[in-house]
């Protein structure tokens, strides 16, 4: 057996086997940490395929930002999630059932598409043209067809962003903060008060 | 000889994966929106190993664009989640009508 085909089914396991757990681990934290894994070896399957741009990409963007986002939510949050849970072996059943027809019908209609479909015919994998390498190949379609494209993904980034900031953002009362503004417009006048004490009674607030 | 269909298939399987990981884990939304990470990620796959073996780049350019929206939708779910869960002290699904305007 070729190294390739070593490396692949190896990949392929580990991130069937990661994702499967995902989904069955009873600690949300486990879960977490499974994704980690299923995406470090879908990466793995990317670069197999020469797609080493996405490869990267996949692991910055997801093992970087949206693992550690997760982690950092099931964390923060205090769930008791053992509650959460009882539904499992209810919904067990039917589940499996339609997750397995899909599974079947998926994998028919991919045997086939490989066999018959238009890309049947390339037997060999090519992911840029030769000569240039897979991350110039991408950003020469990148900024030219699909530039508008681009932006409108950054746009879609920012909307989310301004969207989780304005959902999470919250002014508790009572917190002391620095008004620079009401500070330099205070005077003599608004600042103090001068009060005549009677002698022998002192003052009260 | 590894081909096309072997990384179909292994997309396919992640994918069923990711729906039956909704189906079993209904009150955890958590687990859903990883689910929900999955089943993008079995599509990444598949658009990935398509453009591959049609000498095609555009699907991987598709490739990074459900990646930028996979990383949307999970801060902006996180952030709702984040929320609902400050305003009712757990994140039962059940009670999520309460959003409702």
């Amino acid at each position: 057996m070729p190294l390739q085909a070593i490396a692949f089914y190896l990949m392929a396991f580990t991130t069937l086997a990661a994702g499967l757990l995902v989904v069955s681990a009873k600690n949300p934290v486990h879960s977490v940490l499974f994704l980690i894994t299923a995406f470090f070896s879908a990466a793995g399957l990317f670069v197999l395929l020469g797609a080493e741009f996405l490869a990267m990409l996949l692991i910055v963007v997801y093992v970087g930002a949206v693992a550690v986002l997760f982690l950092f939510v099931v964390m923060m949050l205090d769930i008791d999630f053992e509650a959460l849970r009882d539904g499992f072996a209810q919904y067990l059943p039917i589940g499996g059932l339609v997750a397995g027809v899909l599974t079947l019908e998926m994998i028919f209609v991919a045997a086939t598409v490989a066999t018959n479909g238009a890309a049947g015919k390339n037997a060999s994998p090519m992911a840029s043209p030769e000569g240039i390498s897979n991350t110039e190949a991408i950003g020469r379609v990148l900024y030219t067809d699909y530039i508008f494209f681009f932006q409108l993904a950054g746009l879609v980034l920012l909307v989310a962003m301004i969207g989780a900031i304005v959902l999470t953002l919250r002014h508790k009362p009572g917190v002391k903060r620095q008004d620079i503004s009401r500070q330099v417009a205070r005077s003599p006048k608004t600042g103090m008060e001068l009060v005549q004490i009677k002698p022998g009674e002192g003052i009260s607030e | 000889m590894i081909g096309l269909s072997h990384y179909l298939i292994v997309a396919a399987i992640l994918f069923t994966i990711g729906v039956l990981g909704i189906f079993v884990n209904r009150k955890n939304i958590i687990v859903i929106l990883m689910s929900i990470e999955l089943i993008l990620l079995a599509v990444n796959i598949n658009l990935v190993s398509f453009s591959v073996y049609l000498h095609d780049v555009v699907g991987q350019i598709f490739a990074m664009f459900v990646l930028t929206v996979a990383a949307a939708e999970a801060a902006v779910g996180l952030a709702i989640l984040v929320t609902f869960f400050r305003n009712r002290g757990d994140i039962a699904v059940d009670d999520a009508s309460v959003m409702k305007g």
